[in-house]
């Protein structure tokens, strides 16, 4: 070993870079979050658990393992490096058994040490808060491709919004009509899978009032990326006015207004009603397997966040929805089953009939 | 007249070549078929993955249509795992293995054609997908209910996917069989197992495992096809069936595959390694034992891709426990892979720059292989992009940069020519940078909340700037690939003068030629320890160096390069037979799959079951056939 060369002057610079990235990825700085799916910042109970054991112990034992992995390389590759001309044969080593324990020890340590707290939260995330807490009950459906709502407490069914009562711990049970999906609030908590024939269950408190990101994250077929939610998480009393709301179907619009003729098309010519309700409500004694409407409930729309499962509900959008769902979305089955159809048949809506019925969609307050 | 007749000669000689490569039963130049096949074939999913980037490269993209993207996805997972991956594998194994053991082919030469046709006629049939406008569409794992019910994925697809898998197993399941048996059988007198190169004995672990997993694969499709074809509802949720059990059959296989894929390519780091230092492989017998280890656990991890599904805590605790124990053998090899280089002189010619860089990139992958098995975690990262960094680490920067490291180093027994370093150096480097910049990203946008097979996303998502870097690095990835075909063309052009080891290599595949003869050995060596070779050179404690070179290369005669023909043989050498019935069989065989596919169409489907039993009866006789042929040539008929 005494041809070691030392590690200094000008080969010093290869070990500038992975240090330094290794310091701005540790910094955070720029790298993630902020963002409205961010996994590191949670506003829910289960998503801080889980990026506090992603910082605390993993994160750290990943840099040990980087550090002394890349450093041992880098100093073997600088080290020992063979000189032009050097036919020299270094000693021919076979191995060290004690090394070589050691060394299935240590990774054996570093597993344990992340073991044991993943262990733990695993039965703590799984824990169903019990019927006599104040946990709320909702039932989550997936459909190819959008998410339906229903509160079997209250009778209420939604689609596309799920409200939710801040720092009240929340059961989604959830299940899927078609095929499986995933239903994912990244920074609420984490994914469940939506499996047609099963029920599986998701526990968490939303930790934060406001509106919040979700998403399918189980391929579904075609539009497997425009399969959003929002997490509407209100204060008790919000969610009590919104739930007295919900208890029945908005108003009729005033005859003779353009949401009056809107409605007209909608329960009649335009065929909407064949797949959609505007009743909020539902008997909740129906089982969760069992299919109210082919479409989501539109009951209350205006007050939606977003529509077609993935654009921001404005009456622009709304109304390229209605008027051109082939484009918007395609092998949806709007587009499928609805505008294809009306299109072969030449009966697609006039432009004022499309403005009607986003009037009348647009009056549901 | 003479021209003519020149003409004609060199027409025949043509033609007689095709027929040779066709009828072959020669390890050697099947190995070299099955890794121009998969070059190509990674080429082509390479580029489908560049159409994804593309399509991701910024917010709301309309450059692939949601369908289109997700046929793209789909082929370019199956194609990169089934028939990138798992062939070149075998492209090395008929490359090395029978000169690494002192064989002179494996066990069973026709078998092997007929692996390699099947893998060809199969990979095929899956790319004419494209042709007929319906390829797969339901990612590489094609999960049921999706992939299970023409409901949700009509048209002929699926199908292509899932006869096309079918295939492509039989031929995998073939190969294994013949490399298991010629390990077992054929080592040259001296090479206990404990003597054996650390790569035989990785392939030998995959043949194992390919015969024990690919079963549930093999199964898990006829159930799909049953449900697609006959209606029988075993994935069906509504008539009692479990989308679930699929998931569980295919992963029994899926997890197991992993290591299928990526223990060869440790056994050639294992190989590189040591020879490029010039000292043994560190501990060589714990790496071969974590080798065993991680094949046998890879069977009782397969839940840990399950962990969202509602399987409950008790087994995600008990399959995360199973997935960490995995870290610990792996992490054996990467510390006796860097104990290796510790105090040797470092030649850090393109396989040692591909295989350093590997061993760094199996790290990458593996500290995130950790964090998915620590289930909350994975709540969290499963089925996002933070999942296809880490397998792109493990798939691209271990698997294939160690199979470019096993290019450059067994270039020689394949062509008798180096490749160029040079060209070898700007290929390695834009690569890995490539690989970094492509796959690095991937962990921010999916700790930032991106799931995996999304065709867009909208701008209010943030995940616009990591993906056009992510963009960018895929392209100069897949640029550089070029380079090595560049480095190829202008080595193919040059004189074979490459010597018999020119790595000083340690192993006995270096006795031999660059290119070796037809018959590999003239005499079989005689082997005294691990480094067989090495020891023959240098001596070690316990042997000297041999006094004489026993090594075969002076003594027999080397054919000419531009001819394939035998060349004399030398005495008591028997070759086997080329043959036409591996071929004949595999044709049928793949008939068969393609036959079904037109039966599940609406305009071809009364076509489907004539060509069903067309190729039934192939096969049928093709095995009568390759019955009754003799499997050796006689010795005059060698004779040019």
């Amino acid at each position: 070993m005494k041809d070691l060369r030392p590690i200094g002057g000008r080969r010093r610079w290869i070990f500038v870079l992975p240090l330094a990235g290794l310091a701005w990825l540790t910094s955070g700085c720029g790298v993630i979050g902020g963002k409205i799916a961010s996994t590191s910042d949670p506003a829910g109970d289960q998503a801080r658990l889980i990026w506090d054991l992603f910082m605390v112990p993993v994160w750290w034992l990943t840099v040990a393992v980087f550090i002394l992995v890349t450093g041992w390389l880098l100093v073997n590759i600088v080290r020992f490096r063979r000189k032009p001309g050097d036919t020299r044969i270094p000693p021919q080593v076979h191995g060290h058994p004690r090394l070589e324990i050691a060394w299935t020890l240590i990774p054996a340590v570093i597993l344990a040490l992340i073991a044991i707290p993943s262990t733990r939260l695993i039965f703590q995330l799984n824990r169903d808060p019990g019927a006599d807490t104040n946990a709320l009950r909702v039932q989550v459906i997936g459909h190819q491709w959008w998410w339906e709502f229903r509160y079997p407490e209250y009778g209420i069914v939604t689609a596309g919004d799920l409200h939710l009562v801040v720092d009240r711990p929340v059961v989604l049970t959830i299940t899927s009509q078609d095929v499986i999906h995933s239903f994912w609030p990244p920074r609420l908590a984490g994914k469940v899978d939506a499996v047609p024939g099963r029920e599986n269950t998701m526990v968490f408190t939303p930790e934060e009032a406001g509106v919040f990101y979700g998403q399918c994250a189980e391929l579904c077929g075609a539009q497997h990326a425009h399969m959003q939610f929002r997490v509407v998480v209100q204060t008790q009393q919000e969610f009590d006015a919104w739930v007295q709301k919900h208890r029945q179907p908005a108003p009729d619009p005033a005859p003779g207004t353009l949401a009056a003729t809107g409605k007209e098309l909608f329960e009649g010519p335009a065929g909407c009603a064949g797949c959609h309700s505007v009743n909020p409500t539902y008997d909740p004694s129906t089982p969760i397997n069992k299919t109210l409407m082919v479409g989501p409930n539109l009951a209350y729309f205006a007050e939606r966040q977003t529509l077609a499962a993935f654009l921001p509900n404005t009456v622009e959008n709304l109304h390229q929805w209605i008027a051109n769902s082939e484009q918007v979305k395609p092998y949806s089955i709007m587009a499928e089953k609805w505008w294809k159809i009306r299109a072969q048949q030449n009966q697609l809506l006039t432009d004022e009939q499309v403005n009607a019925i986003v009037e009348y969609l647009r009056s549901q307050q | 007249m003479a021209e003519a007749a020149i003409r004609l000669e060199q027409a025949e000689y043509r033609r007689s070549a095709l027929v040779e490569w066709l009828t072959t039963v020669d390890h050697k130049k099947i190995g070299i078929l099955y890794y121009w096949t998969s070059i190509v074939y990674l080429l082509l999913a390479g580029f489908l993955g560049l159409l994804m980037r593309i399509q991701l490269a910024q917010p709301d993209m309309h450059f692939l249509g949601p369908k289109t993207y997700n046929e793209v996805m789909t082929m370019h997972g199956t194609m990169m795992i089934f028939a990138v991956a798992m062939p070149l594998n075998a492209a090395f194994f008929n490359i090395a293995v029978p000169l690494m053991i002192g064989a002179r082919d494996v066990a069973f030469p026709r078998l092997n054609a007929f692996s390699y046709w099947s893998f060809l006629f199969g990979s095929l049939l899956m790319w004419s997908s494209f042709l007929f406008g319906h390829a797969p569409d339901a990612g590489w794992f094609g999960y049921a209910n999706l992939s299970s019910s023409r409901l949700y994925s009509a048209g002929p697809g699926l199908d292509f996917w899932d006869l096309g898998l079918q295939v492509l197993g039989i031929s995998s399941i073939a190969g294994a069989l013949n490399f298991f048996v010629t390990i077992v059988n054929m080592r040259a007198p001296g090479m206990s197992l404990m003597r054996m190169p650390v790569y035989v004995w990785m392939v030998l672990i995959t043949a194992i495992l390919i015969l024990l997993a690919f079963p549930s694969l093999t199964v898990g499709l006829f159930m799909i096809m049953f449900d697609r074809y006959f209606n029988t509802n075993f994935f069906n949720p509504l008539h009692g069936g479990d989308p679930v059990i699929w998931q569980h059959l295919f992963w029994i296989f899926g997890h197991p595959e992993v290591y299928i894929l990526v223990l060869p390519p440790m056994g050639i780091i294992s190989e590189v390694l040591p020879t490029f230092s010039r000292k043994p492989l560190f501990g060589a017998p714990f790496v071969i034992f974590a080798g065993i280890a991680i094949a046998f656990l890879s069977f009782f991890v397969w839940a840990h891709h399950m962990f969202t599904v509602g399987l409950g805590p008790v087994p995600n605790a008990l399959f995360a426990a199973s997935t960490m124990l995995i870290g610990i053998p792996t992490g054996v090899k990467v510390f006796n892979w860097l104990a290796t280089m510790w105090g040797g002189s470092l030649d850090f010619k393109t396989p040692m720059k591909f295989a350093a860089a590997a061993v760094w990139m199996l790290m990458m992958g593996g500290v995130t292989g950790v964090m998915h098995a620590t289930v909350p975690l994975d709540y969290q990262q499963q089925d996002s992009y933070f999942i296809v960094a880490h397998f792109h680490y493990v798939i691209f920067g271990v698997i294939v940069s160690a199979l470019l490291a096993g290019t450059y180093y067994w270039f020689p027994k394949m062509y008798g020519r180096l490749l160029d370093e040079r060209l070898g150096t700007w290929h390695f480097w834009l690569t890995f940078i490539g690989t970094n910049l492509t796959f690095f990203p991937m962990h921010f946008v999916g700790l930032d909340g991106m799931p995996r097979r999304y065709f867009t996303y909208s701008a209010e998502t943030g995940w616009g700037t990591w993906n056009l870097v992510i963009t960018i690095g895929a392209f100069i990835l897949g640029l550089a690939q070029v380079l090595l075909l560049i480095n190829v063309v202008k080595t193919l052009r040059q004189p074979a003068t490459a010597s018999a080891d020119p790595w000083d290599g340690r192993t006995l595949e270096w006795t031999i030629p660059s290119p070796p003869p037809v018959y590999n050995f003239a005499v079989i060596p005689t082997v005294r320890g691990r480094d067989a070779y090495w020891i023959e050179k240098y001596g070690d404690g316990h042997h000297a160096p041999a006094a004489t070179d026993t090594t075969q290369r002076r003594e027999v005669h080397e054919p000419h390069h531009d001819n394939p023909g035998h060349g004399t043989l030398p005495p008591g050498v028997h070759l086997p037979k080329p043959s036409w019935w591996p071929l004949i069989v595999s044709a049928g065989l793949t008939a068969m799959a393609a036959g079904m596919i037109m039966y599940g169409t609406e305009t071809l489907g009364p076509l489907g079951f004539p060509i069903v039993g067309l190729g039934t009866f192939v096969v049928f006789f093709g095995l009568l056939g390759w019955h009754f042929e003799p499997a050796i040539e006689h010795e005059e008929a060698h004779v040019a």
